[in-house]
């Protein structure tokens, strides 16, 4: 049935901005939930979420468990959401200085995994893992009991390194000469900061490993498993994966010597390839490389996958699939962008498919005439 | 590297809604971030209609809502403008209020929705059918700077195109749709050459809009947060939407007349009033059409 519609009672949509203030409100409640709850506190999530804080301190490219806890509270667990608040927190804080690079031998470690080598100088260390847990709903956890896993006794081996210095396996590898070495290019120019300056094609090393550092970590882990199932293969052995402290330092310029400034906790991997050797240089192996604050081991491992398949060109390699095209991978990790952009389809686009609407209608009109 | 500088004139003003502007810098952006997009805009208008790399920013607005819009307007309004905000010509509409709030809040500058009344306009999807006028700006909000995207996504091949100003690609892809369906089947974001050099995307507005930027008196300026570009076209500058002799460009004409003002004029959006698919036409242009009403109340009631 027709309604009682007629163009004076048309107006255009008003109101927009209490409908705005109104979502922030709704936005609010469904944020608290259910008042008869406690609140969840900052500290809470800092501590108990820290897989979640740190996957958040990575792509929000903030090194603040604190703030990045506090992003996940306001995102109501919306972990990119959260990252989006971190990033522009940071878009506008001053840069105040380059760090020195960091010395990962000299980690700290809470846990170190190589699967090359059975044991070797610094020994396996398993650490805090998932990796062996039977993936069994604790149901103690549930009725807010304690966990039946017993506590760590003291002194029991789970950190065997004692020594502050653990060489890496690619630094074994290397005194023998079988793995490629990536010697400090002279001068040591500074790096591009891509928070600072935009993303330029094609992009060297040091900015794809920005750009994959502050990438989704669901993106890289599709692109590191697709080189995985014969898009780019890069016959990838994990050299080994370590997360620890390690010791951030900086050299102001009118002190001339470095200063620590605290301990950065990082998971750092070094994959080791596979490579049959060019006209240039003879068969050995390469290294994919992947870094990230906190515990994020998926994130480092699919990182160093990527970087191995985005230095096809550089190694001579034949690009073919996605996981080796900068332009495709580059462009497309940034779960900000990519999320901004996908989402942004809701907003109006009347003026457009206005557009497309009478276009529709002309074609079909053409069609319609000659059939 | 970037700390923040202290900004001399540019005293906070004092009808903001809430505390923000105490929080943060005249319109959001550090001085030395604006400097650094005023200096990409000054290279764009030099080079109009070339797309300048820029370090765009996250603003806490997301990608693919403005924030390249956003970010220019940010680093070219002071304190005396009187700022506009229209998305799909209407100033209602929920992204344009969010940005015009974010602006007040941060800047606290007068708002108009008189196109006459404003001295910077930060549109998307339109340009207002009232024509500017010189000392006037208008910010393009722009998802996709290339114009060749569609035909070649990679930036390192469209950059030698454009480099060479070697356009074959474009008019190819507009021949094939003559050559299929007997005109140009692009309606909105339809390439333009700019001072017989560039080809740009003005952005996704009707191809109905494409003349006015022609020799526009107004300084037309383009940002794209996302993909990290700016451009621009300067006051009385050329701007032709492609076409070939035997098939020029062409703009969209309705049968219609608008169901408020009885503008025949203008861009009409089409709305659906009833269950039963009843349409009405009315000026996409909201300022437009009310001050069109003004003029003759109830001219068409």
């Amino acid at each position: 049935m027709k309604s009682e519609f007629r163009r004076a009672d048309y107006v255009a949509v008003k109101g927009g901005e209490t409908a705005i203030l109104n979502s922030y409100q709704l936005l609010a409640e469904q944020r608290r939930g259910d008042h008869a709850l406690p609140e969840l506190s900052v500290p809470q999530i800092q501590q108990q979420l820290k897989l979640a804080v740190d996957r958040v301190m990575n792509e929000g490219s903030v090194y603040d468990s604190e703030l990045a806890a506090l992003a996940i509270k306001q995102a109501s667990g919306d972990l990119v959401e959260a990252i989006f608040l971190l990033r522009a927190y940071r878009a506008t804080l001053p840069r105040l200085g380059t760090s020195k690079p960091l010395h990962t031998e000299r980690m700290q470690l809470d846990r170190r995994v190589s699967a090359t080598f059975k044991d070797l100088p610094g020994g396996q260390v398993l650490g805090p893992t998932y990796d062996y847990t039977q993936r069994l709903l604790d149901f103690t956890l549930l009725a807010q009991g304690e966990s039946a896993v017993p506590a760590v006794k003291p002194n029991a081996p789970v950190v065997m390194s004692e020594s502050s210095f653990t060489p890496r396996v690619v630094d074994l590898l290397n005194d023998e000469g079988l793995i490629e070495t990536r010697p400090i290019p002279p001068g040591d120019p500074a790096p591009v900061d891509l928070t600072r300056e935009p993303l330029r094609f094609p992009a060297v090393r040091s900015t794809r490993l920005q750009n994959l550092a502050r990438g989704d970590e669901g993106f890289l882990l599709a692109m590191a498993y697709s080189t995985q199932r014969g898009y780019a293969h890069s016959h990838p052995f994990v050299g080994e994966v370590r997360l620890g402290s390690v010791e951030l330092e900086i050299e102001p310029e009118e002190l001339g010597f470095a200063i620590s400034i605290g301990d950065l906790e990082i998971t750092e991997c070094e994959m080791v390839n596979q490579f049959a050797g060019s006209k240039t240089e003879p068969p050995q192996f390469t290294r994919g490389y992947g870094l990230a604050f906190g515990h994020c081991e998926r994130k480092a491992m699919a990182m160093s996958l990527v970087d191995r398949a985005l230095r096809a060109d550089e190694l001579g390699e034949s690009i073919e699939s996605p996981a080796q095209m900068q332009e495709f991978v580059l462009s497309h990790s940034d779960s900000l962008e990519a999320s901004g952009f996908v989402q942004h389809l809701k907003l109006p686009h009347y003026v457009d498919f206005q557009s497309e609407l009478e276009l529709i209608r002309k074609m079909r009109a053409a069609t319609e005439v000659t059939p | 590297m970037n700390a923040p500088m202290k900004t001399e004139n540019l005293t906070p003003a004092t009808h903001g809604e809430d505390d923000v502007q105490s929080h943060f810098n005249f319109a959001y952006l550090d001085e030395r971030t604006k400097r650094m997009i005023r200096r990409a805009i000054l290279k764009a208008v030099a080079i109009p209609g070339y797309q300048v790399p820029f370090g765009s920013r996250e603003m806490p607005l997301p990608y693919g809502w403005g924030t390249g819009g956003i970010q220019v307007t940010a680093s070219v309004i002071g304190p005396d403008d009187v700022l506009k905000i229209i998305d799909q010509g209407s100033d209602d509409t929920v992204n344009a209020v969010n940005i015009r709030r974010f602006f007040q809040r941060t800047t606290g500058v007068a708002t108009t929705t008189r196109t006459v009344d404003a001295t910077l306009i930060q549109t998307r999807h339109r340009i207002p059918e009232i024509p500017l006028a010189e000392g006037q700006v208008i910010v393009y909000q722009v998802p996709v700077p290339e114009p060749m995207q569609r035909l070649e996504p990679r930036e390192t091949e469209t950059r030698t195109l454009h480099g060479l100003a070697e356009y074959g690609l474009m008019h190819v892809k507009l021949y094939e749709d003559i050559a299929r369906y007997g005109h140009i089947a692009t309606t909105y974001d339809y390439p333009v050459l700019v001072n017989d050099r560039y080809i740009m995307a003005p952005s996704p507005i009707p191809k109905f809009d494409n003349p006015k930027m022609h020799m526009n008196p107004a300084l037309q300026l383009f940002g794209a947060g996302r993909e990290k570009r700016i451009y621009a076209v300067p006051p009385y500058t050329s701007v032709e939407s492609l076409g070939f002799e035997d098939h020029p460009f062409e703009v969209q004409r309705w049968d219609a007349a608008c169901a408020l003002c009885g503008a025949t004029d203008s861009f009409l959006d089409e709305v659906i009033t009833d269950d039963a698919g009843t349409r009405m036409h009315v000026c996409s242009d909201s300022d437009y059409c009310q001050s069109r009403q003004a003029v003759e109340p109830g001219a068409q009631a």
